[in-house]
């Protein structure tokens, strides 16, 4: 698999209009040329668009570090989460209070924001990765419920209406506060997820993944501890998210508890089912329409949510594997 | 008020609570059963439900009025109104999907929520609505106790619902098909069972229940929103896998449980009702882990 780019070019010829627009992008060397274009892109455009824009596309970015977080744990180990942004809210309470309420540097802080969201990566997989498929989709949700119920309660977190006033942080003398400084903040923090997430997809975890989310008896067979497996996929999905959090909320300034509803993590899920589980491209894809499509359905206001769910119900219906699938399951 | 009392009350609480969970539990419990699926939409049909006993309530006002008649008729309307949308969202979401990964057809059941979430948000603005009936508050005492008439014809409505569901699976031809389809379909298909028309007869009588306790919670509650499926839903799925997923008897018994666990557990100290739902959540979690076959559930070799 390692090496798998030989072959790709007699792959080209097969498969419909999509699939063959899709493989034009494989091969090494326009991989790479593409991956210049886009970085190129993303440093260019803060000072070609509006301010509007590029809060839109900071928004964007955020998504897609949360996507391919989420897509490690539904695309690469196949397993529903409907309460992943309980790992959002993890990292962005936790660093909310420890600056706001302790006064503790914000670098200082984000060690602690992953180690708590690797925590709860844990206390949530740990006892729940042995049941069924659809049982520990609804355990997510609970836990997912449980979290922001807790962070409406406590008094630590603000209540209802939750921590404000996070300090901005500032890096050897530069402040980030401005909308652009954000902009590149969460740029690099998407380029990092895109790699991580590749590297892992390339991993010897990354095959053990595939193997488990196909046939897991056969896997365990193989010499795979399941469950070892699936809690490194919870964790590192955890991890993601976490970092997504903790600079949103450094961001906005300001976190509550609805900031981390079930349906934010419908969204992901949404964003990760839409652009193809397991795929990067397309899970990255999916974060932009995501984020951008109500933005360019402003006008049909409740309708948007609408057209949303429609969409997702058609695409699971007419193309399961979403709009740039996973070729390799 | 003596502790007596108030324990009195918080059971009466309860029943009305646990009566709720249980119908709605029905649905998940005979659907998983059949299909082997986690509905995820089930909770929404209760809210379509409420809705459209909401509707069948001002049609039927006019000459039968909004009081108990009216809202029984309105009740059955709505009954065979969600029950034919639950046949055609099996029909048209979950059928293609049965041969599919576990996943796709759980995700599928998912944008069947929000589909139907999202649909009753874009008609009503996201705004309540007012469900008038001409139901007043009355009642009598039982010693301190207080007993509205409400209760005990809702209370009541739903065990005769309950028992007649018992007695249709247990006595009927098709409760029969629906009990062998339960346990291997396609033995079902040799021995000349149509296991499709099983499964929308499934589908139809869990949504119908789903519709009743909707109907009933806007008649009683007096106000109807389009969210108001999403926590019943994850409840009622709690209270089925308390009673054990795929067993009837264990849905009803889950469902009343739940409901006297939730109004007790309100009263412990710590607990408070602001933490109600977090107090029902753990439940769930902690018979998912310890006891995931729930009271009167039997254990399946599982295979994800």
């Amino acid at each position: 698999m390692a090496n798998r780019t030989p072959t790709l070019r007699e792959d080209i010829p097969r498969g419909n209009v999509f699939q063959r627009f899709y493989a034009s992008f494989e091969s090494p060397g326009r991989r790479r040329a593409l991956h210049a274009l886009i970085v190129a892109l993303l440093i260019v455009t803060p000072w070609i668009s509006s301010q509007y824009v590029t809060v839109i596309l900071t928004n964007a970015l955020l998504y897609v570090v949360l996507c391919l977080g989420l897509n490690v744990v539904v695309g690469y180990a196949g397993l529903l989460d409907l309460g992943y942004a309980a790992f959002f809210a993890v990292g962005a309470y936790t660093v909310g209070i420890l600056t706001q309420q302790f006064g503790i540097n914000f670098w200082a802080a984000i060690p602690f924001a992953l180690l708590a969201a690797a925590i709860a990566g844990v206390i949530i997989g740990g006892p729940t990765l042995r049941l069924r498929s659809d049982y520990l989709a609804i355990v997510t949700l609970g836990f997912g419920e449980i979290v922001r119920f807790t962070a409406r309660n406590l008094e630590i977190t603000g209540g209802a209406s939750g921590l404000s006033h996070i300090p901005e942080p500032s890096l050897f003398g530069w402040q980030i506060d401005s909308s652009i400084d954000f902009y590149y903040v969460f740029a690099l923090l998407a380029v990092l997820a895109y790699i991580a997430s590749q590297r892992l997809f390339d991993s010897r975890l990354g095959r053990a993944w595939l193997y488990v989310r196909h046939d897991e008896d056969a896997a365990e067979a193989m010499g795979i501890n399941r469950v070892a497996t699936k809690l490194a996929a919870y964790v590192i999905g955890a991890i993601f998210g976490a970092i997504g959090g903790i600079f949103f909320s450094v961001n906005l300034g300001a976190i509550s508890p609805e900031s981390f509803s079930f349906q934010q993590s419908v969204l992901i899920l949404l964003a990760v089912v839409l652009g193809g589980m397991g795929k990067i491209p397309g899970v990255i894809l999916g974060a932009f329409i995501v984020v951008l499509g109500p933005e360019l359905l402003r006008d049909f206001d409740t309708l948007r949510l609408l057209i949303f769910a429609v969409l997702l119900l058609l695409i699971m219906l007419f193309r399961p594997s979403g709009i740039w699938p996973e070729k390799r399951s | 008020m003596t502790w007596y009392d108030s324990f009195l009350q918080q059971l009466v609480d309860g029943l009305v609570l646990g009566s709720f969970y249980a119908l709605v539990a029905l649905g998940y419990t005979m659907v998983f059963g059949v299909i082997k699926l986690l509905n995820f939409a089930h909770g929404d049909l209760y809210m379509t439900g409420a809705f459209a006993g909401f509707g069948g309530l001002s049609l039927v006002s006019g000459f039968l009025g909004a009081g108990w008649l009216g809202i029984f008729v309105a009740m059955l309307l709505a009954m065979l109104a969600v029950g034919c949308l639950g046949v055609v969202i099996e029909r048209v979401a979950y059928h293609p999907m049965l041969a599919a990964p576990r996943l796709s057809i759980l995700i599928t059941a998912l944008a069947v929520s929000l589909v139907l979430q999202n649909a009753a948000l874009s008609l009503t603005g996201g705004q309540y609505t007012a469900f008038r009936t001409d139901l007043g508050f009355g009642g009598f005492n039982l010693g301190n106790l207080f007993l509205s008439y409400n209760q005990i014809v809702l209370v009541a409505t739903a065990a005769v619902l309950m028992i007649a569901l018992e007695l249709f699976v247990s006595r009927t031809l098709y409760g029969r098909a629906m009990r062998a389809v339960s346990i291997d379909k396609d033995m079902c298909r040799m021995m000349g069972i149509n296991v499709s028309a099983v499964i929308a007869v499934t589908f139809f009588i869990g949504s119908g229940l789903a519709a009743a306790a909707g109907t009933m919670a806007g008649a009683y509650y007096g106000s109807i929103w389009y969210f108001m499926g999403f926590l019943i839903g994850l409840k009622a799925f709690t209270a089925a896998v308390i009673g054990g997923i795929g067993s009837i008897t264990g849905a009803m018994l889950g469902g009343l449980i739940l409901g006297l666990l939730e109004s007790f557990g309100t009263h412990i100290p710590f607990i408070g009702s602001e933490w109600k739902d977090v107090f029902t959540f753990s439940i769930l979690i902690l018979v998912l882990v310890f006891k995931p076959t729930g009271l009167l559930g039997k254990s399946e070799v599982e295979r994800m």
